[in-house]
């Protein structure tokens, strides 16, 4: 008897006629519950996009898991009307992997705040980045512990005043992409909940990567971190201090698109396009080239330290490779040994190799 | 000098060398082949928790006991009749665990100057000259002069043979107590014949040369012959108690014909059960091994969300990292089964030896009020039953289970008489099935049968999407509520949804004696064995005392309180500092006593018969 088991029949019974999906709005994704978050919080939009971009994802909605850890941003399974599940602070990426893992038909996304991915749960968020599960982790970074009301956070700039740092922090920071990039991630992406259309668009493309996809999203906590990202989302400081990565496209910034980013060997440079220097001359965005990848990460330098060379702030997505999934590799050995095994015959497990009678 | 031959009941040896001299695998190959002759048997494993602790010291000393009858055999013996021992330091750590007139083996080549001074023996001193083992039928053996000798036509190094050295003692104790070499020959064909058959055949050499060593050196004043045991009829196998819970799992998974999901991170003395669950992926069986014990007890949490059986394992150290998660699943009231191989504690403890120390731990170890179930096998092939029915409960009642085994169980063996598939009672699962729009009734996650248990409604199917969560749930929808009356509602649910269980488990019974008298001794895991013999012995000796072993702890079986409370006393042996009597005594009000040992080894059979008359009899006169 090879093992069909009641998963298998189930997956193969239910699996979504995708011709006839119904024709769903960002709206038919939103569950009947009230949203908590205070009012004029980043969540909203990135909540609203995410329903938006639902629809096309050409994925039934019963095939639609989210599930995330503890914090504000980690309430919003709770607003999804698909399968959900809001667990304990830092853990959702061990949750996901083991429901990805046993349940590859699922498209399953991560729902992380900074405090949840890069503190309590910093060591489950680099693993799943090596092991490159099939998940999207949508990290939401306030740079600060919204739902305990306003501490630090290890994404919170050197300095940073809290309420648990009434003299400014003293940890030096994660750079979350940087960290992304150094644990071997697949997919590693930036948006901001300031900038919707943008938002959308990397979140389709999340869903689009094989592996895991890990984007964040910068967003604004109204109440206890307000403008943390001031410079890269109000429109007149945006052009200087963002640069959006377009593939095949040559960096270029500034408010008349004056600006360029240009590679002297591995060391980047900011140039005045002009009579010296054009659009030729500018490094070319390739997001498979690791090492422009890593060299892009590291565009970090917080403005407001005005110290080396104030590079602008890369939004989109920065890298993306092809590498196995964890969870293709394990169903391929279960799936091989149930094949190569025929007879999963238990009564020969049972018994073992040695037995004796007594009469 | 000529030898005879004696008939014994039973004899309990034990094998002591280095841990690089292979004492493990030579006690588990004599208990094979014991196995096969249809003695009855239980063995005791013991080794130190560095893998090469510094050679030739007494802390580097590994052991393997074992003792074999023709009767029932349920413990590894308290003394042993024969001790082998490769080195002084073998001796120094296991003298005291021989019979007086007993049979010490002693390899020559252990006790030289070099070996006496890492044994801590004093300058000049040498137990084997000294005299000092006069009351004990000493046997001095070169074993490394013979081994050379018998392998002197091939061409091996040093190395290799050294590394058949026990194969010779191996072969001598075949001959000293009759038993046939085949088995072990064909075992040393299966794992060297077909990478290195010469290593196979200078093992088979070396384990012959001993045994004919035994015939013609007449070394030894009587052979010893152990007659079959009166098992009841059937096909037996041997089986530690880790490998039987693995096949009580495969098994489980099989009757209830879903995946099995195991997240779990390595830790003695659970590791076992990853490893044997690893090698059984055509089962259904996926194995994670996670990057903590956190992400181990989430992964198998979010399986279980999944419609897997989510399983973990672990020690006490790895269970106290799972302490969150497992309250998330009694939030979830999700199905997933904890494993807690037990060791000595706290903290990191006493890595490789036993201890019952956790039981509070699993009962009310948590943050909240967080009821699970707790069950806990008896002896080593119980571990198949009890694996098995720790899937079916945390299935049929959509709760976490913890199963508290033990380091030794876990690694000790005995014979078992495996069940047929056939004679398996299936696990019944139904998975919430989809819903149109057109359906007039919302899906509520948290209705409930009269059982107390919720549906379980996994991902993937229509019309049944909604969202779980640690948040304390209303009843019915599930949707997050801070209430209070609604908190206490669901706080007694699921306090008397873990209790319903009691009517899904068979009634306490009754081991040895009466249903009522005077003394009622109870036990849980473990200890079993050593407790029956101990209630069999007092029995004989005119005590009026009964033995009532409990596998089921959290909920206690119904009938458990009016059994306790037929008797007189309740006596309660336990390898912690007394957590089941602290148990007993609140939840019937009644005054059990507690007979405690921690010392990371199982309770003597006399020293515990000794604990016993004590206890009671102190009562008795304390009453006069
Ligand atoms: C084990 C545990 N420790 C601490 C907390 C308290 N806690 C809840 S949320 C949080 C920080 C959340 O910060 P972040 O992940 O950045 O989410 P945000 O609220 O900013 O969206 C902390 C420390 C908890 N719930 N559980
Ligand atoms: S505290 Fe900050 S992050 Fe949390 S809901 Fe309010 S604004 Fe949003
Ligand atoms: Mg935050």
């Amino acid at each position: 008897m090879s093992v069909e088991t009641l998963i298998d029949e189930f997956v193969k019974e239910h699996e979504a006629d995708l011709t006839a999906l119904p024709d769903l709005k960002g709206k038919d994704f939103s569950s009947d519950q009230d949203v908590r978050w205070c009012p004029g919080c980043g969540d909203y939009t990135i909540l609203k996009q995410v329903q938006n971009a639902m629809p096309e994802l050409g994925i039934a909605k019963k095939d639609i898991v989210f599930i995330s850890g503890i914090g504000c941003s980690s309430r919003f399974p709770y607003y999804m009307d698909t399968f959900g599940m809001h667990s304990i602070h830092g853990r959702a990426p061990a949750i996901a992997t083991g429901l990805k893992t046993s349940r590859p038909d699922l498209s399953v996304w991560i729902i992380t705040g900074d405090g949840d991915a890069l503190s309590i749960g910093a060591n489950h968020f680099t693993q799943l980045l090596r092991r490159n599960v099939n998940v999207n982790l949508l990290l939401f970074n306030n740079q600060i512990y919204g739902l305990t009301k306003g501490q630090y956070s290890p994404a919170s700039p050197e300095g940073s005043v809290t309420k648990s740092t009434p003299f400014g922090s003293i940890d030096h920071p994660f750079n979350p992409l940087a960290l992304s990039m150094g644990a071997d991630g697949t997919f590693v992406a930036r948006a901001m909940d300031r900038d919707p259309k943008h938002l959308k668009d990397m979140i389709l493309r999340s869903h689009q990567h094989k592996g895991t996809s890990m984007l964040e999203i910068y967003q604004n906590c109204i109440v206890f971190n307000d403008g943390a990202f001031e410079l890269f989302t109000d429109k007149k400081s945006r052009p200087q201090e963002a640069i959006y990565l377009e593939q095949g496209q040559p960096l270029v910034f500034g408010a008349d698109n004056d600006k360029g980013v240009r590679l002297d060997g591995l060391k980047p440079q900011i140039v005045q396009l002009g009579d010296e220097f054009s659009k030729d001359d500018l490094w070319i965005h390739d997001e498979q080239d690791q090492t422009k990848a890593h060299l892009l990460s590291r565009f970090f330098e917080h403005p407001a330290n005005g110290e080396g060379v104030q590079f602008p702030r890369p939004f989109g997505v920065l890298y993306a490779v092809d590498r196995p999934c964890y969870d293709e590799g394990v169903v391929a050995q279960v799936q091989y040994a149930k094949q190569k095994g025929g007879n999963a015959d238990l009564d020969a497990l049972l018994r073992g190799n040695e037995t004796w009678e007594v009469k | 000098m000529s030898t005879t031959n004696q008939v014994r009941d039973d004899v309990t040896i034990r094998f002591a060398g280095d841990s690089g001299d292979g004492m493990q695998l030579t006690g588990s190959l004599f208990t094979n082949t014991t196995a096969l002759l249809g003695n009855d048997l239980r063995t005791l494993p013991e080794f130190p928790a560095e893998i090469r602790a510094p050679q030739g010291t007494v802390p580097g000393v590994s052991s393997f006991q074992l003792k074999f009858g023709s009767h029932e055999v349920l413990t590894p013996g308290d003394e042993c009749d024969a001790l082998v021992v490769m080195n002084s330091a073998a001796l120094k750590a296991n003298l005291g665990l021989l019979k007086k007139g007993g049979t010490i083996i002693a390899n020559t080549a252990g006790f030289d100057k070099k070996n006496l001074n890492l044994a801590k023996y004093p300058d000049g001193v040498n137990p084997l000259e000294d005299g000092s083992l006069s009351e004990y039928e000493l046997i001095q053996i070169d074993v490394v002069k013979l081994v050379k000798e018998a392998l002197a036509d091939m061409n091996l190094g040093y190395k290799d043979e050294e590394r058949s050295k026990n194969m010779f003692v191996l072969g001598l104790l075949y001959w000293m107590y009759d038993r046939p070499m085949d088995s072990t020959i064909d075992f040393l064909n299966q794992k060297f014949g077909k990478k290195s058959p010469e290593i196979a055949e200078a093992n088979i050499k070396v384990l012959k040369a001993g045994y004919f060593y035994g015939e013609t050196a007449e070394i030894f004043s009587s052979r010893v012959t152990v007659k079959q045991a009166d098992l009841k009829p059937g096909t037996y196998r041997n089986i530690t108690g880790n490998e039987a819970l693995v096949l009580g799992l495969v098994a489980a998974a099989r009757k209830s014909n879903l995946p099995m999901f195991l997240g779990t991170y390595p830790i003695t003395p659970a590791s076992d059960v990853l490893h044997g669950l690893a090698a059984q992926k055509k089962f259904g069986i996926t194995t994670f091994q996670a990057e903590d014990e956190i992400a181990a007890v989430s992964s198998a949490i979010g399986a279980s969300f999944g419609g897997s059986i989510g399983v973990t394992s672990s020690s006490g150290p790895g269970i106290a990292l799972k302490g969150e998660a497992i309250g998330l699943a009694v939030m979830l009231e999700l199905p997933l089964v904890v494993l807690n191989i037990q060791r000595a504690g706290p903290s990191t403890g006493m890595p490789t030896k036993t201890e019952q120390a956790d039981l509070m731990q699993a009962v009310y170890g948590r943050n909240g009020e967080s009821p699970l179930v707790v069950l806990a096998p008896k002896s080593p092939a119980d571990c198949f039953n009890m694996g098995f029915e720790a899937v079916r409960i945390a299935l049929e009642h959509m709760i976490p289970v913890m199963l508290l085994s033990d380091g030794y169980i876990a690694n000790g063996s005995e014979p078992w008489k495996f069940p047929q598939t056939a004679d398996l009672k299936d696990i019944k699962v139904a998975f919430e099935g989809p819903r149109k729009a057109e359906d007039a009734e919302p899906f509520l996650p948290y209705l409930r049968d009269h059982r107390l248990v919720r549906r379980w409604a996994i991902p993937g199917t229509e019309g049944i999407e909604h969202r779980v969560g640690g948040l304390e749930k209303e009843d019915g929808t599930g949707n997050v509520s801070y209430d209070p009356d609604n908190h206490q509602k669901m706080t007694n649910i699921r306090r008397d949804k873990r209790d319903n269980v009691a009517d899904n488990i068979p009634e306490q019974v009754i081991d040895q004696g009466g249903t009522s008298g005077d003394v009622l001794v109870l036990g849980w895991g473990g200890t079993y064995g050593t407790i029956r013999t101990v209630v069999h012995q007092l029995r004989k000796e005119g005590m009026d005392v009964s033995h009532a072993h409990l596998q089921y702890i959290n909920p206690f079986p119904k009938n458990l309180e009016k059994l306790l409370k037929s008797f007189d006393q309740v006596v309660v042996p336990e390898i912690n500092d007394g957590q089941l009597v602290r148990l007993i005594r609140s939840e019937f009000m009644i005054p059990a006593k507690p007979v405690n040992k921690v010392k990371g080894r199982p309770f003597g059979v006399s020293e515990l018969k000794q604990a016993i008359r004590e206890v009671v009899g102190e009562t008795v006169a304390s009453e006069s």
